[in-house]
């Protein structure tokens, strides 16, 4: 029998069928199994407990709370992006990569610490303390430091998917349309909106969901308080550690149902817009 | 005389200096600079840096000897220990099975790449604390896996085990996804002459194309690392959080905060701000190192 022709950077079919395997396993073991037990566990009273769960009054305040923290965050997430980019990508000056570097600094930090943080700054104890409890304003605690902590821990988001993509497409077209007289902002909305708009929508949509998600810095400034200051993740935390299993994992499975709405808007930018591509976190 | 000067060394003309480089080059003729670049360092530093900054004066408000002493108790050694240790293993799990997702991603076809390859970002798109609750209830004893492993004896759920679970659940896409460009850009010529030169093919991945994923393969596991150094949300459910045992530094800082401790949170805060410091430069070094040989 004929062997077939194997081209040398070609790996044996024995070895792919191995890694293959090995990678399906990994990755069934290590990301669909939980997923899969969101939804059973939520299931797990019937579809109709599940339902009442979510419908909770409760859990209603928590989705609302999140819904308005990401349609403050997210908006100012790429308002921040557009203006770093816009003058990054666009103009030279010095000091350009340390301005970078600061940019993705919320990365780096432990989700805890960007909490504690606004507690030591607007907290009892901190900076404007006593000036804020003068004048009757609850920051932590309260909505605005749950926003604050969100827009720390997504800032990065738009701006390192726009700042690589609007550097790839270089000044050439602005200037063109500068020296034919548009305004900058003619320019912007004209010339480098068209360009940019879905590695735009891209860092988006991520910032989106991890607005949505944040659990960690946004414990250290709400204080839990039920109906009131709880987002979604919290709710989850809070339904959990009272046992109450099977609300706890139907609120998750919502979130989880928005994590793979994300994922698969994710996957078809990247299918129609191949300039668009993830660039890791 | 005539002579004299023609045969005198002409004196060149002074060049004109060419005017020094202004520290703002040439103005762009695209405007919005001065404003773009003002709303960007305006808010990075009302909501990045200057808080920031609030977490060092406040543990500065300690003495040397005090710092020393919350920053560095038994307790908090025990948890960064834990912290550390963990996400490290985390990322080198990671590093193993990040080289051979993206390699199978890049270099094969099989049924369902796809979805695999949307799957991989699932960490990024899921909120932690609902990761956290579901692998606390797959490895509880009664759970879909821990109740395969009780029986073995090991305790994966409210154990050091189980931050290792987590931290690998929330570093999986790091590697993955800073190897997949590298591998899809590597030219095959390479491979071809090492093969052809005579060099098994696992003599060629091993000499040739590892050496080559090297860099990228250190960026990924240095932000598995680090991003699983800071993880909070997943860890906490599965954990168990006993001091000494399975309480990681992220959860000391909210305990301290909790009982109003607000210059032992800082302090502790401090040293997980230093070692993140740390490893984003580590993390540059390595790119700009690749940069180089690239």
């Amino acid at each position: 029998m004929a062997r077939r022709f194997r081209h040398p950077t070609e790996d044996p079919t024995w070895a792919k069928a191995l890694i293959v395997t090995v990678v399906l396993a990994f990755l069934g073991l290590v990301l669909i199994l939980p997923l899969a037990a969101v939804f059973a566990e939520a299931l797990r009273k019937g579809l109709g407990a599940a339902l009442a769960a979510i419908s909770d009054a409760d859990a209603l305040a928590a989705v609302r709370l999140t819904l308005i923290t990401a349609a403050i965050s997210v908006p100012f997430n790429a308002l921040f992006g557009l203006c770093a980019a816009w003058a990054i990508a666009k103009h030279e000056f010095p000091g350009k990569s340390l301005l970078i570097t600061l940019i993705d600094l919320p990365f780096s930090v432990s989700p805890v610490v960007a909490g504690l943080i606004y507690v030591l700054v607007f907290g009892l104890q901190g900076w404007f303390g006593e000036r804020l409890i003068d004048h009757d304003i609850k920051i932590i605690f309260a909505t605005p430091g749950i926003i604050l902590a969100t827009i720390f821990v997504t800032l990065p988001f738009v701006a390192r998917e726009l700042i690589p993509l609007m550097q790839e497409q270089g000044v050439s077209e602005e200037e063109a349309a500068v020296s034919m007289g548009a305004s900058g902002l003619r320019t912007f909305w004209r010339v480098t909106a068209p360009n940019v708009r879905w590695g735009l929508l891209y860092g988006v949509l991520l910032c989106n969901a991890r607005a949505m998600g944040e659990f960690g810095a946004v414990s250290v400034v709400s204080g839990h308080i039920r109906g009131l200051t709880n987002t979604m993740p919290l709710h989850v935390e809070i339904l959990y550690n009272e046992y109450n299993f099977v609300a706890a994992f139907a609120v998750a499975a919502l979130l989880c149902l928005l994590a793979v709405l994300t994922l698969v808007l994710k996957t078809a930018l990247e299918a129609a817009q191949p300039a668009v591509r993830g660039r890791g976190h | 005389m005539t002579a004299d000067t023609v045969l005198a060394p002409r004196k060149r003309p002074v060049a004109a200096r060419p005017p020094r480089r202004p520290l703002f080059r040439r103005r762009s003729a695209i405007p919005g600079f001065g404003l773009t670049l003002g709303v960007t360092l305006t808010l990075l530093s009302l909501i990045v840096l200057i808080p920031l900054s609030a977490v060092a004066l406040k543990a500065a408000q300690l003495s040397p000897h005090e710092f020393i002493a919350v920053a560095f108790s038994q307790r908090a050694l025990a948890a960064y220990r834990l912290t550390f240790g963990a996400a490290l293993v985390a990322a080198l799990i990671n590093g193993v099975f990040g080289v051979l997702t993206a390699w199978a991603l890049v270099r094969y076809d099989f049924p369902g790449k796809g979805v695999v390859n949307a799957l991989v970002d699932l960490p990024f798109a899921l909120p932690t604390a609902v990761a956290g609750i579901a692998l606390a209830t797959l490895y509880a004893p009664n759970g879909w896996i821990g109740a395969y492993l009780t029986p073995l004896g090991v305790k994966a759920a409210y154990n050091p085990i189980g931050v290792v679970i987590a931290l690998t659940f929330i570093g999986l896409p790091f590697v993955v996804r800073t190897l997949e460009p590298v591998l899809r850009d590597l030219s095959a010529d390479v491979e071809e002459a090492a093969a052809s030169l005579g060099a098994s093919r696992l003599a060629t991945i091993a000499r040739v194309v590892l050496p080559a994923l090297a860099p990228a393969w250190m960026t990924g596991f240095a932000m598995a690392f680090a991003r699983g150094v800071g993880e909070y949300g997943s860890v906490i459910f599965i954990a168990g959080n006993m001091p000494y045992k399975s309480e990681i530094a992220p959860l000391l800082i909210i305990i301290q905060l909790e009982q109003y401790e607000y210059q032992a949170a800082a302090a502790i805060a401090l040293v997980m701000l230093a070692v993140s410091f740390l490893m984003l430069f580590v993390i540059n070094a390595v790119q700009a190192w690749a940069r180089r040989y690239s």
